[in-house]
């Protein structure tokens, strides 16, 4: 009987690892055929268009910009106020700067942006693409000898990777301002004396950090709403599946990668 | 130059799904100009063997030539180039439901040829003309009635004028009036353009009344092939049962019976990989 049991958990766990192994070699194989048809598709007559891009990029980008100016100075004030508060104990309030400043640049701002682009995009992506499935719309445009990876994977995996950093960069400002704000306030100092100590202590290379992690997490959300779109079965109940399992799939990519780009850059 | 004289030819094509056997062999030839109706009854492989013509499945063995080209075997950009001469209309549509139904018409010509957007809007009109939808352009497809659907997807597949049209049940789900107008198109569209045209379906009235040869596939093999009056002569009684709508006495199996009653299962029933993106 326990054999039995054992044995019916390993079939089950081994083959939930080969799924596992098989949906990731899909998304492999999906962004190398997304950037050769990025790079070749002129010569294959399957150009891919600028408007599309466009058209994405405002939906992505600029569509979110509200949303992730609110999100950025909420963030900005919460580590002024955590960042005076762990300080106070030393007594050593006058350098909360240098931990806003890092912290905010190095890690919260491209996550939170990651994040939010992940629920916003990465879900209209996989609803849009898993809604196309059962429609017949992707056959349709492989029949009409329009290649779908080109046409619906490209636009958005563009606009993504250039819009994420961009949002990452204002993301950085906002925050940075609104920590500021409150710093200032608090420790009854200049928003310019709070500018000057940001500027000698941020370096290029540690908002290089940030957005180098933004583009990356740019890729991750795109691709994961693609795989999760692309293997919808099941009607509208699985377009909802998979749409929630795109979303949960990219943040904790985005969260698991973030960490492992942190470990092998920074020490 | 068999090419000449058939559009499709399909050569001893087996298909597993896991290991059900759907399509068992099946070898037909279309010729150029006839309109073709593949017919059967739900679950007899028609889809599947359609799936096949449209190059979106690889058969387990078998050929498939299409406009005297192997479908397997061509190379990627003549596909893409094959795939421009023929056109597919859906049984649900499949319009781009974010695009008008203006836009959809001319995403093959925005594609595939270096039309300038005038003459792309004279070509789009002009096929909304043939399929009687002029003014519908700008409309998106949610706002259009289930035979609009059909009939948009139609000036689609038409567009790019092709050599061989296909049709996915295309009278299932309009009211008798609507499907008879569908039919009449189909009719006009090859008068009038003279291409060849693989209709699917399981409507009989329909296919007797569009029909130049008719395939009956019944459980994946070709039951019968003919014209229309040699497969209403035909004395086969599977045949018969079909024409006269009289159900089919299934088959006394005690033992499979009982198996499936215990739910013992056949085989592994795995839908075809392969067909993702």
């Amino acid at each position: 009987m326990l054999a039995a049991r054992l044995h019916t958990l390993f079939d089950r766990l081994g083959r939930a690892f080969v799924r596992g192994l098989e949906e990731f070699g899909f998304a492999a194989s999906l962004l190398g055929e997304a950037l050769w048809w990025l790079v070749l598709g002129q010569r294959r007559r399957q150009r891919v268009r600028m408007a599309p891009v466009v058209a994405q990029a405002m939906e992505v980008g600029i569509a979110a910009l509200p949303i992730v100016t609110i999100l950025a100075a909420t963030i900005g004030l919460m580590l002024a106020i955590q960042g005076i508060y762990t300080l106070r104990t030393f007594g050593a309030e006058s350098r909360v700067t240098l931990g806003i400043a890092l912290s905010t640049v190095r890690e919260f701002s491209p996550l939170i942006t990651g994040i939010l682009v992940a629920g916003r995009s990465g879900s209209a992506l996989a609803a849009r693409l898993g809604t196309m499935r059962i429609n017949q719309e992707i056959d349709s445009l492989t029949v009409m000898g329009i290649n779908p990876v080109r046409f619906l994977v490209v636009p958005p995996l563009v606009a993504m990777v250039v819009m994420l950093p961009l949002m990452t960069l204002w993301a950085d400002l906002v925050s940075l301002l609104a920590a500021g704000l409150y710093v200032s306030a608090q420790l009854q100092t200049s928003l310019a004396a709070y500018g000057d100590e940001l500027q000698t202590v941020l370096k290029l290379n540690d908002v290089m950090h940030g957005l180098a992690k933004s583009a990356i997490f740019a890729v991750l959300v795109t691709i994961v709403g693609v795989v999760n779109g692309a293997s919808v079965t099941g009607g509208a109940e699985g377009v909802g599946r998979m749409t929630t399992r795109s979303v949960v799939h990219a943040i904790s990519a985005i969260i698991i990668t973030d960490m492992v780009f942190a470990f092998m850059v920074t020490r | 130059m068999t090419a000449e004289t058939n559009s499709i030819e399909v050569r001893n094509l087996q298909t597993y799904y896991g290991s059900r056997h759907i399509l068992k062999n099946v070898s037909l030839d279309v010729r150029m100009g006839e309109i073709f109706v593949i017919m059967g009854g739900s679950g007899s492989g028609k889809t599947t063997l359609l799936n096949h013509l449209l190059g979106l499945l690889r058969p387990s063995s078998g050929s498939i030539r299409i406009l005297g080209r192997d479908v397997n075997a061509v190379t990627p950009l003549e596909k893409q180039e094959l795939r421009t001469r023929m056109g597919v209309a859906f049984q649900s549509g499949a319009l781009f439901s974010s695009m008008s139904v203006g836009d959809n018409i001319a995403l093959p010509l925005r594609e595939h040829t270096q039309l300038d957007e005038t003459t792309i809007g004279i070509v789009t009109r002009l096929k909304l003309e043939v399929v009687s939808l002029a003014g519908f352009e700008d409309l998106m497809p949610s706002e259009l009635s289930g035979g609009m659907i059909k009939r948009a997807a139609l000036a689609r597949a038409i567009v790019m004028d092709p050599r061989l049209l296909f049709c996915d049940e295309p009278s299932a789900g309009l009211d008798p009036v609507v499907a008879s107008s569908i039919d009449d198109l189909i009719l006009r569209l090859r008068d009038a353009m003279g291409m060849s045209i693989v209709v699917v379906t399981h409507d009989l009235d329909s296919t007797f009344k569009i029909a130049d040869r008719i395939c009956v596939l019944d459980k994946g093999e070709v039951l019968a092939l003919g014209t229309v009056d040699e497969i209403r002569a035909s004395t086969s009684p599977r045949i018969q049962n079909l024409l006269n709508r009289r159900t089919e006495e299934a088959e006394v199996d005690p033992d499979a019976y009982l198996r499936r009653l215990m739910g013992i299962r056949d085989g592994d029933e795995d839908e075809p990989r392969g067909k993702r993106l």
